[in-house]
């Protein structure tokens, strides 16, 4: 009776949760990898008029071996590279300037922040206006601004180009994130002990000597959050570029991205195996750094 | 993310005074600052510029040449039409948003409760697998979470959409509220264990009371994502059931015409909700954000 008591109440209230999570998320996810092992590729089978049969790995290899799907992975590969460098060092540099006291640092604040309260899909539409690939006597958006400030050789085709497209999606990304790698850098900042500083002046250093010597290494877990939240969240890239170019675009397209067209074709198995794909991708990003956080914790106790 | 990845957990808004320094003289250096600040603000404003600019264009005002030019006649007809056409999402949206949130929340806050405060053996192993769950690209579960919703047979749109934002919520929603059950001071609740209150006595009457910040701290992520989200949004649901996202989209990418001032026009109706939550609420908006970017 009295285990009952104890143990009762908080599985009762943990219950549902857990349910929810082991069907919702592992059940799911063990029920992906077994559709992706299978031929569902019509309509028919998808509905369960036809039956399917397992084929174990072979959606993976046809779709690491073909030529569409590696330019995924390359299109993927290139967002990343260039939305975490241009998150990391806006946001860097906003966090540094920022990071002594000074007049209207709320209002920099906020407004470089603001970006991140609003929705991809929202933003993709002014920034679709912006990059847009019309050059000379018909351009719009920055092509024009180039054109009006002098600058025309820097008018180029945008996300149309199929080599570099992809870049230029990362633009609206780095536009809507800076902002919140700032913050996370200013948090950092702030975290530094004045004593650390002081210590610093006294020792004779330079302001610059004790950023570099002083400050600077004590931002590195900053750093490294901020990388693995932004190349998280880079892996899934799906909201912009539909906003922006189109599902069915060549140039733009992602690993996300090919998953939702296999889906609207009913072209199941290939959906799921790019969804799993997916999901070991995020793994070797996000499963060594989780180990080395714990570890630290632990660690630091 | 974990606190324990967000070294420097307090958010933006309640950061810690900037050390105090000696008033610096005008220098070269602080020029330098400012306009950097400021050039970067000038480029952050841009899209709100044109915007606004775009919107208020009457037809025969929006040509390339004028592309970057305030409208000559400032016109209203962009934003009616918008308004027109998405307000029956936005409807949606907030019909789909507010139970979600606040599902999400009691559901976080009585896991965070029992994680932190009332363990038994095996809760860390349920911690960390529930947590998982917030790592997951949505896209691994998509196929046959399509299969499972029809098997259920909720219908498209808002009732699912409701059911999905709650239950992928809840990785983020129980670690918010276990991080801060963690901080809150354990004689509290030992207090009410003391007088013999059973486990849901005390959380309805000690720990629901004092958790008002993280709750709103929830209601406001949870608010933010579920309004901006499309994935979700656009397998479950068509532009005439589904949030104002996918109405937005199909506006601006739609079969008809294209017409960037009416599109422009949608999306500042789309944003506004998170936009006012950021501007009223930014201090708790920020919290949120330092605790759970990685999420789906």
């Amino acid at each position: 009776m009295k285990t009952i008591k104890r143990w009762g109440p908080p599985v009762l209230l943990l219950t549902p949760s857990m349910i929810l999570m082991a069907v919702f998320v592992y059940g799911l996810i063990v029920a992906n990898f077994a559709t992706s092992a299978t031929d569902n590729h019509t309509a028919a089978q998808a509905t369960g008029v036809q039956p399917t049969v397992f084929v174990g790995i072979g959606n993976y290899l046809d779709l690491l071996a073909s030529d569409a799907f590696q330019h995924s992975l390359k299109n993927l590969l290139l967002y990343t590279v260039v939305f975490l460098v241009g998150t990391m060092v806006i946001g860097f540099m906003w966090a540094w300037l920022l990071e002594r006291p000074m007049r209207g640092e709320g209002i920099f604040r906020s407004v470089y922040l603001f970006p991140m309260a609003v929705s991809f899909i929202a933003s993709g539409v002014v920034w679709r206006w912006l990059l847009n690939s019309n050059e000379g006597e018909q351009a719009l958006g920055l092509n024009r601004l180039f054109q009006m400030v002098g600058l025309d050789f820097l008018q180029n085709p945008w996300w149309n180009n199929i080599t570099w497209g992809i870049a230029a999606i990362a633009l609206p990304a780095i536009w809507q994130l800076s902002g919140y790698v700032m913050a996370l850098f200013l948090a950092g900042f702030r975290g530094v002990p004045v004593e650390l500083r002081e210590a610093g002046r006294m020792d004779g250093a330079s302001e610059w000597q004790v950023y570099r010597h002083v400050i600077f290494p004590q931002l590195s877990p900053v750093a490294l959050s901020a990388l693995i939240i932004i190349g998280h969240m880079s892996l899934k890239a799906f909201d912009l570029i539909m906003s922006i170019s189109k599902p069915s675009n060549y140039q733009t397209k992602v690993p996300a991205v090919d998953m939702y067209v296999f889906k609207s074709s009913f072209d199941y198995a290939n959906s799921a195996a790019v969804g799993a794909i997916l999901l070991i991708i995020v793994a070797v990003l996000v499963i060594p750094y989780l180990i080395y956080t714990n570890r630290k914790e632990v660690s630091g106790r | 993310m974990t606190a324990t990845t967000t070294p420097a957990a307090p958010g933006v808004g309640e950061l810690a005074p900037a050390p105090r320094r000696p008033k610096g003289r005008f220098s070269a250096a602080r020029t330098v600052r400012y306009a950097i600040l400021l050039f970067s603000l000038v480029i952050v404003l841009i899209p709100v510029y044109v915007l606004l600019v775009t919107s208020f264009k009457g037809p025969g005002d929006a040509t390339p040449t004028r592309a970057w030019a305030l409208p000559q006649l400032w016109i209203a007809d962009n934003w009616i039409t918008a308004w027109d056409t998405l307000a029956p999402a936005i409807g949606r949206t907030l019909q789909m948003v507010i139970p979600a949130s606040i599902i999400s929340a009691f559901l976080g806050s009585m896991n965070g409760f029992v994680l932190s405060r009332w363990s038994f053996r095996g809760a860390n192993v349920v911690f960390t697998l529930i947590l998982f769950g917030m790592f997951i690209p949505y896209q691994a579960v998509m196929i046959p979470l399509n299969q499972i919703v029809l098997d259920i047979g909720l219908p498209n749109g808002v009732p699912t959409l409701i059911l999905l934002h709650v239950i992928y919520g809840i990785p983020i929603t129980t670690l918010i509220f276990r991080n801060y059950y963690e901080s809150v001071p354990h004689e509290l609740i030992e207090a009410a264990r003391m007088d013999g209150a059973g486990m849901l006595r005390t959380y309805a009457w000690v720990v629901l009371p004092i958790s008002i910040p993280s709750f709103v701290v929830v209601l406001i992520w949870q608010f933010t994502s579920a309004w901006n989200d499309f994935l979700f949004a656009v397998f479950f649901s068509t532009p005439n059931t589904g949030p104002v996202t996918v109405a937005l989209n199909n506006l601006a990418n739609g079969a008809q015409l294209q017409n960037y001032g009416v599109s422009m026009a949608g999306a500042l109706f789309a944003s506004l909700p998170t936009l006012l939550v950021y501007i009223i609420l930014g201090k708790y908006f920020v919290g949120g954000l330092m605790s759970g970017s990685v999420k789906g």
